[in-house]
């Protein structure tokens, strides 16, 4: 029998048929019982085994997995490689569905047309522009928390909150809504959602917001969706894209940032020693640089990036073939000892901005500088307003997101 | 240091702004890189380096002369 790999982590010439894939291992793999914040060990193993290797995914196909840091970022910024969902040997992260996420899943020029749309809004000069705003949501959130009940489930009571207010405020989307958006976003970003259900709750978005975008082409204002709705005015954007446009900002808008406040707070409180030098400083640079290496360690997007090989084309050395799939878990690149040194030890000092949280190539997150100075205000001010802020239940309680595209918790009781 | 930026690969994810905010900047309309500095100064070099390394689509090139 043939082994996928030999010793010197070289995938031999069989796993070009049929034989040796029949060992691929099943991707997503488990992380370790009671190893919350770090990947699955099975990825660190095949990271140091070597660079390429496939795995099988839930419909049977065998995609290549790429592991290493620098490996991922060239394939990532390759032009030879497609994010098109549509194409047929497309690496599908779950089940089907007729629910696109709007440019994330094509390729340019098409993907940078519409991309560029909606890129001033996050320019990092005009995002900062809104630090007044963001404050004034983050300090209006905590003072919520603390004359609440106590103790409280921060994902509900804060975590959530943060970013949709944001989100809504920059798109101006009615807040009193979020009940109806968050569940709805919940459904799509479940890995264990139903083709039917995932469908249904896009649907529902995509009426709600369409209806949004509809009412501005009438009656404009400065906010996003007024944005792409003078875009459907002039005739460069249909209703529908406008739409899908808006479902992507408002799901990528709160899900993910909410996830790095609960779940970067759960590390935090894990580790006093950094939470004490995040919270203790004067120096802003300290909590700016805390939120590159918190986006690193969690690398909380962990349903690998996926992509197809356009044209035949050497991946590390190896050869990958036109029409195969590939998948770059972030989550153990931002852990490669090639690229981070000791990279099992969160160090909130470190120079970590180099990570691939936001992914890497014309597909890296948008929205990013929104998402450093929303974490970066939280971050800043949360721990410092409630410095006896502290767990409400056992460590082994606290329910994670292992079935999400997005990790995270579910819920974290904490007192203070 | 010379300094060239590619437009049309860009995808105005601003790292470079946030690594080198003297050097790059991003347009109004669309978040696209704009260079505002083709030959940096000598203190800015090492941050222009690093906007070059966290850029996502290589739109950023260096020639290093002195």
């Amino acid at each position: 029998m043939t082994s996928t790999l030999d010793p010197t982590g070289e995938t031999d010439e069989t796993s070009e048929n049929g034989e040796s894939t029949a060992e691929a291992p099943e991707y997503p793999m488990p992380r370790a019982r009671g190893c919350p914040f770090d990947p699955p060990p099975e990825l660190r193993d095949l990271q140091r085994e070597g660079p390429l290797t496939r795995v099988r995914l839930w419909d049977g196909s065998t995609p290549w997995l790429v592991t290493r840091y620098a490996d991922q970022r060239a394939v990532l910024s390759d032009r030879r490689v497609s994010a098109d969902m549509t194409h047929p040997s497309y690496p599908r992260q779950a089940p089907g569905g007729n629910a696109t996420l709007s440019f994330i899943g094509m390729d340019d020029p098409e993907h940078a047309r519409l991309r560029r749309m909606v890129g001033s809004a996050f320019a990092v000069k005009r995002v900062e522009a809104m630090r007044p705003m963001v404050r004034r949501i983050v300090d209006g959130a905590v003072d919520d928390l603390l004359d609440g009940p106590n103790p409280a489930d921060l994902v509900e009571g804060f975590a959530l909150p943060v970013p949709s207010l944001v989100i809504c405020e920059l798109l101006d989307v009615p807040y009193a809504d979020h009940g109806f958006f968050q569940s709805n976003s919940k459904t799509i970003i479940n890995r264990d959602t139903t083709p039917a259900q995932r469908d249904e709750a896009f649907r529902r978005l995509a009426e709600y917001l369409g209806g949004l975008v509809a009412s501005k082409v009438e009656n404009p204002g400065d906010d996003l969706l007024s944005r792409l709705a003078r875009k459907v005015g002039s005739g460069e954007l249909t209703i529908r894209q406008a739409t899908e446009t808006a479902v992507l900002l408002l799901i990528a808008g709160h899900e993910t940032t909410a996830n790095m406040i609960a779940l970067g707070t759960l590390l935090l409180l894990r580790h006093p020693d950094q939470l004490a030098l995040l919270r203790d400083s004067d120096d802003p640079t300290v909590a700016t640089r805390a939120v590159e290496e918190m986006l690193r360690y969690l690398t909380i997007t962990h349903g690998g990036r996926r992509r197809v090989a356009l044209e035949d084309m050497e991946i590390a050395g190896r050869r990958v073939r036109a029409g195969e799939g590939l998948v770059l878990p972030n989550e153990i690149a931002n852990r490669d000892p090639e690229a981070f040194p000791d990279p099992d030890r969160l160090d909130i000092t470190r120079e970590a901005r180099h990570h691939v949280a936001f992914g890497f190539g014309v597909h890296q997150c948008l929205g990013q500088p929104l998402a450093r100075l929303e974490l970066e205000v939280v971050y800043r001010t949360l721990y410092r307003r409630a410095p006896g802020l502290r767990l409400a239940t056992d460590f082994e309680n606290i329910p994670f997101k292992h079935d999400g595209f997005v990790y995270g918790v579910y819920e974290l009781p904490v007192a203070w | 240091m010379k300094i060239t930026v590619d437009q049309d690969k860009c995808c105005g994810a601003g790292s470079c702004v946030l690594a080198a905010p003297d050097v790059f900047d991003q347009r109004d309309e669309d978040g696209v890189v704009v260079l505002l500095d083709p030959e940096p100064a000598e203190h800015l070099r090492a941050a222009v380096r690093e906007a070059a390394d966290v850029c996502p689509t290589a739109a950023i090139a260096l020639t290093e002369r002195d």
